[in-house]
């Protein structure tokens, strides 16, 4: 039985991913004034460039077709991890939550270094504010973690997720806030949406990740944007998890409770998408080391 | 009640983070404000039990002048300067939240070692308003136009008020009332000087006045 839950923990997982996408693509489009593409326009997507050849640049190595690959099976090993509403992970350890956080360090790696592979200066310049920006998201999700952890009392995703209850929520509320607020900011410039990177516009400017990917095409694409809107679940799921604490032991209700959560954080990053513009590059360290210390002013409210 | 304490203080320290990370003076102005305003509703929260006519009055004087008449002040100046932000300080933005971290984990520290003469208190306050207090002391030596060093001057008057705050009962309503007629004083008389070295040298930035001298 338990085994059904996890599989299909993972199966819910891997099919509902590129949906978040559509959803906030469709609320922007709404806010905008325009119909928009259909909700399952990334799923299109996605299905097109799976189905096209590739095309290598002579100047690439291995490294650079290993890139989307290690980025995709790291993303589906960070989705093992990681429980959502009632149904537990499918691998569960102490020290888990470091091992997610630091497989998601994994996939940036070998993204920056396939960017850095083509030569391209153009994706050097992505990979390096990545790279900045990212050193930056790490210390506040880590810490973050850690300070959920410490509070529950367990150094387990899926215990620590199942005993966040309400009333253990409002006794250490204030370093309840203080993570949700460090991990909305991670979520979104993990995830490239917009007060950090603008993910729709191919400007030097502006760009991140997608000047990261502009030499890889057609399966490697494929792959890569599928890795990214899995990322942007599982960071979904943390933040849902850590912030609307909802286990009233009915298996259905938690989780049909968790993945309404999840459209509805899709809703709010499309209307923060459509209501605020891009901060300036030079702003955003600033953003992400606030993030930080909000994890770290939690972690010390919560060992004082 | 310890709950609104904590919150409170918690506040005092997201507001003291902002104004270490902020660049532009009106956002500073509004965000030292709004942690007058709560600063003001602290002695209410720390009273058990009804709450006496000279504690209401004071924590009203404070939220008037913290909240309300000291950022006129200053959002009026601010209308007369050309400035807008502050461009270059001394330490950069990352640099000062990341101090300011530093300098919240030593005043925890420093906390466990100044028990406050009432148990029962909330842990969180010597704490919070010495953070405030260093905030204060900081934003005055790091930051260059006049501007912010008033900021950081409100911003270590209202460290000293916080920890004040916690021994209110013991304390003397008149002295308490002293002290903040002295800060309305030092606000009004910082407003003039600024004024005055904007229109004589057309800028705000207080390390240029060590060329007077040549």
């Amino acid at each position: 039985m338990v085994i059904l839950l996890k599989i299909l923990n993972l199966a819910v997982t891997l099919t509902a991913a590129p949906l978040l996408l559509g959803i906030i693509i469709r609320v922007k489009a709404w806010f905008a004034g325009r119909t928009g593409q259909p909700l399952l326009q990334p799923y299109y997507d996605i299905w097109k460039l799976l189905r096209k050849g590739t095309v290598y640049s002579v100047s690439t190595s291995w490294v650079f077709r290993a890139g989307p690959l290690v980025s995709l099976a790291v993303t589906l090993t960070a989705a093992l991890l990681l429980p959502m509403g009632g149904l537990p992970a499918v691998f569960a350890f102490d020290g888990d939550f470091l091992v997610f956080v630091y497989l998601l360090g994994l996939l940036r790696f070998f993204m920056i270094v396939s960017a850095l592979d083509t030569g391209s200066s153009f994706e050097g310049m992505g990979s390096s504010r990545e790279a900045a920006f990212s050193a930056l998201c790490e210390p506040a999700l880590l810490i973050g973690l850690a300070a959920v952890a410490k509070i529950t009392g367990h150094a387990s995703l899926t215990p620590m997720a199942a005993s966040l209850q309400p009333a253990l929520w409002t006794a250490a509320g204030p370093a309840f806030v203080l993570v949700g607020f460090a991990l909305v900011i991670v979520f979104l410039s993990e995830n490239c949406r917009i007060p950090v990177d603008d993910p729709t516009t191919h400007l030097e400017l502006t760009m991140i990740h997608e000047a990261m990917v502009l030499d890889h095409g057609g399966l490697d694409l494929g792959m890569l944007q599928y890795a990214a809107a899995l990322k942007m679940w599982l960071l979904g799921l943390v933040l849902v998890g850590v912030v609307v604490p909802i286990h009233s032991g009915f298996l259905c209700l938690d989780t049909a409770a968790a993945l309404l959560c999840m459209g509805l954080l899709a809703v709010v990053t499309g209307i923060v998408e459509s209501s605020m513009a891009r901060i300036r590059l030079l702003r955003i360290p600033p953003l992400l080391i606030g993030a930080a210390a909000l994890s770290v002013l939690a972690l010390v409210l919560v060992y004082r | 009640m310890n709950n609104t304490v904590d919150m409170i203080m918690i506040f005092l320290v997201l507001t003291n983070l902002a104004l270490l990370g902020l660049s532009r003076l009106g956002a500073c102005i509004r965000v030292a404000a709004v942690q007058g305003i709560v600063l003001g509703m602290l002695p209410l929260a720390l009273n058990r039990g009804d709450i006496p006519l000279h504690l209401g009055l004071y924590s009203a004087v404070l939220i008037g002048l913290k909240g309300i008449v000291f950022p006129w002040v200053l959002l009026r100046l601010l209308k007369e300067l050309k400035t807008r932000r502050e461009i270059e300080p001394f330490v950069g933005y990352g640099t000062s939240i990341t101090l300011g971290m530093a300098a919240f984990v030593s005043c925890i520290w420093l906390g466990h070692r100044l028990p406050l003469p009432e148990a029962g208190m909330s842990a969180l306050i010597v704490p919070a308003a010495f953070f405030t207090i260093v905030t204060g002391l900081f934003l005055t030596v790091s930051r260059k136009k006049a501007l912010t060093q008033a900021i950081g001057y409100l911003v270590l008057e209202n460290g000293i008020s916080a920890f004040g705050a916690a021994v209110v009962e013991t304390q003397p309503l008149l002295i308490e009332l002293g002290i903040l007629l002295d800060a309305f004083m030092a606000v009004f008389v910082m407003g003039i000087a600024i004024f005055h070295i904007n229109r004589e040298f057309d800028h705000i930035d207080a390390d240029k006045l060590s060329s007077l001298r040549t």
